[in-house]
């Protein structure tokens, strides 16, 4: 019988991604209504000593997989020794991020494993002794609720910045076990050779906690600047709706939407954006949504919790002002 | 070098979604369907490999009849053939099932690189792409803005941005690539390309012609269930910030975001 919750750990040069904690923290929920143990699984290699606070957060044991060609992440890698892991240990549950590399590695996984999965979920709860994820799909203009049928381990991946992270415990520990795999190889196809780091240190949109994001009532790239400021002053970064992406104004990466990046920040605010179905359904799960627009009409504000109908160019300057006096 | 692209018909983006009354579908009535956007991706990608390299394109679809009017806009495009797999059995699949099938009319072709776009933008999953390069044995290469095949056609290097950095990934062919925005601009079909790909040959095959059991399919096999759909969550009405100029608007915000927001 499958039993416990696993959560893979996401580490990207030594060090560990927000995500994970986020995972772990909504794997000891699950475990808990489970009434099992979880488990959380690092890969990488020496990282060992980044797993010491995972059990603050809520992991019982934590299990390292430690090798030179685990690091950095490649799907081939990934999937060989996880695959080998699940397949040896049975667990009920199996989690991760549903960041780029849990995209990369969910569906390779679930394949390999021949399991059902469920992608970027936004709430997970535990039913008669199953897993039930709810996922936004058409891009958040619906959601489905689903559940997994002769299918073990239950798999899912996470949307980031959803689930809430526990205030670590430092009286917890976890126990932390060296796992025994093979490595085949000759399974190793693709491999990294090289990494383009983006210079100006600016937060992924997915990861951010605050956006300040521009659209067409920018009226041209040289504006950005003012959100630029806002957004540097809020620790947060600077999105872009289609129209803006599509003038060449901001560059594909900006782009907030149903054919851009999925964002739930905890404070988004929307600059003469007009609020296109398929912006909307991009930022649809922030949790504090501001609208900045000339037009008291425009679909932006029947989502928005706090609404300003006025000149951006105008507001956001003076906006940047009033914040300072709260930071 | 030969090609292949899989291609989704999908809802165009501004469908607006209505849950059918069983509760686990969406009514279908009015819905434009196009070609999935991130599949555009991989059709253009294909026609400028095969424009450097040579070779045939081939275009694969999978779902109802109506599918067959994306596969003869990846024709008019340019590509060379289009395969449609189309059984009544393959209603609901899910993405494991879907896989199966689509490796399934694959397996036996030539190929040097399979295309998919990262996820089609209705169920939103992203993972065809990948668990056809599992079934199939072949490598992935996921989320992918920049291709680059070898001049021997051997290998290809890719670009694949993750969170604040962009990853240069290196495979041997052959391989299959899912398309992320940014990969490219696809080209619009034209006239003359319109009127050339109602000649194109268009194959029509069902299951029975893969040899497939109809029991690995469709909504019975499915090991991810959809039990209901619902609407998004409503938000609270919201609050409009009132004041006679920005300035006082502004304060009355940033006030707000303090502290009833409690989010600066």
């Amino acid at each position: 019988m499958a039993q416990g919750v696993w959560v893979i750990a996401e580490e990207r040069d030594g060090e560990i991604r927000k995500i994970t904690y986020e995972m772990i923290s909504e794997g000891r929920r699950l475990a808990d209504a489970l009434g099992q143990e979880l488990t959380t699984i690092l890969l990488g290699s020496n990282i060992k000593e980044k797993a010491a606070d995972f059990g603050q957060y809520g992991a019982d044991k934590v299990l390292v997989a430690d090798d030179p060609r685990l690091d950095p992440y490649t799907t081939d890698a990934y999937v060989s020794v996880i695959s080998e892991l699940v397949k040896a240990n049975e667990p009920a549950v199996l989690l991760m991020g549903a960041s780029v590399q849990g995209k990369d590695l969910s569906g390779r996984l679930s394949a390999s494993l021949d399991v059902g999965m469920a992608q970027d979920c936004t709430a997970f709860e535990i039913k008669d002794g199953n897993l039930v994820a709810t996922r936004p799909i058409y891009a958040g203009k619906a959601y489905a609720t689903v559940t997994f049928e002769n299918s073990w381990p239950q798999m899912a991946t996470a949307r980031p910045n959803v689930m809430p992270v526990n205030e670590p415990d430092a009286a917890k520990s976890a126990e932390v076990i060296d796992a025994s795999f093979s490595f085949d190889d000759g399974a190793l196809k693709t491999k990294v050779v090289d990494i383009i780091r983006d210079a100006s240190g600016k937060i992924d949109l997915t990861e951010a906690e605050r956006i300040v994001s521009g659209g067409r009532g920018m009226k041209g790239p040289e504006n950005y600047e003012i959100l630029e400021k806002l957004a540097a002053l809020l620790g947060g970064t600077v999105g872009a709706s289609r129209a803006a992406v599509d003038a060449g104004w901001r560059p594909q990466t900006d782009q907030v939407g149903q054919t851009g990046k999925v964002v739930s920040p905890n404070l988004y605010i929307a600059c003469g954006i007009s609020g296109a179905i398929q912006h909307l359904a991009g930022m649809g799960t922030s949790k504090v949504i501001v609208a900045i627009n000339k037009d008291p009409d425009a679909p932006i504000f029947q989502k928005a919790d706090y609404g300003v109908v006025g000149d951006l160019f105008d507001v956001v300057p003076a906006l940047t002002e009033e914040v300072k006096k709260y930071l | 070098m030969n090609i292949i692209v899989c291609l989704k018909q999908v809802p165009d983006t501004e469908t607006q979604i209505k849950i059918a009354p069983d509760g686990i579908s969406i009514v279908t009535d009015d819905v434009k369907w196009v070609m999935n956007p991130y599949d555009e991706f991989g059709v253009e990608e294909a026609l400028r490999l095969k424009e450097k390299f040579g070779g045939e394109v081939t275009v694969v679809g999978l779902g109802p009849k109506r599918v067959t009017e994306s596969i003869r806009t990846a024709l008019a495009m340019g590509a060379d053939k289009g395969i449609l797999l189309s059984d009544d059995a393959l209603q609901g699949s899910d993405f494991l099932a879907t896989a199966k099938a689509l490796a399934a009319v694959i397996k036996d072709m030539e190929y040097d690189v399979i295309f998919t776009g990262q996820r089609g933008i209705d169920e939103d999953m992203g993972v065809v792409g990948a668990s056809v390069a599992e079934l199939l044995g072949i490598p992935q290469l996921s989320l992918i803005q920049k291709v680059e095949v070898a001049e021997d056609g051997k290998s290809v290097k890719v670009h694949r941005p993750v969170e604040g950095q962009t990853l240069v990934l290196e495979s041997s062919l052959p391989a299959l690539i899912t398309a992320q925005k940014g990969l490219n601009e696809p080209r619009y079909a034209s006239l003359p390309g319109i009127m050339k790909a109602k000649k194109k040959p268009l194959e029509e095959k069902t299951l029975a012609d893969l040899g497939m059991d109809p029991s690995q399919v469709g909504q019975d096999a499915r090991k991810q269930k959809i039990i209901g759909l619902s609407s998004p969550p409503e938000r609270a009405a919201g609050k409009v910030i009132e004041g006679e100029t920005p300035q006082e608007k502004a304060a009355a915000l940033a006030k707000l975001l303090h502290e009833e927001a409690k989010v600066i």
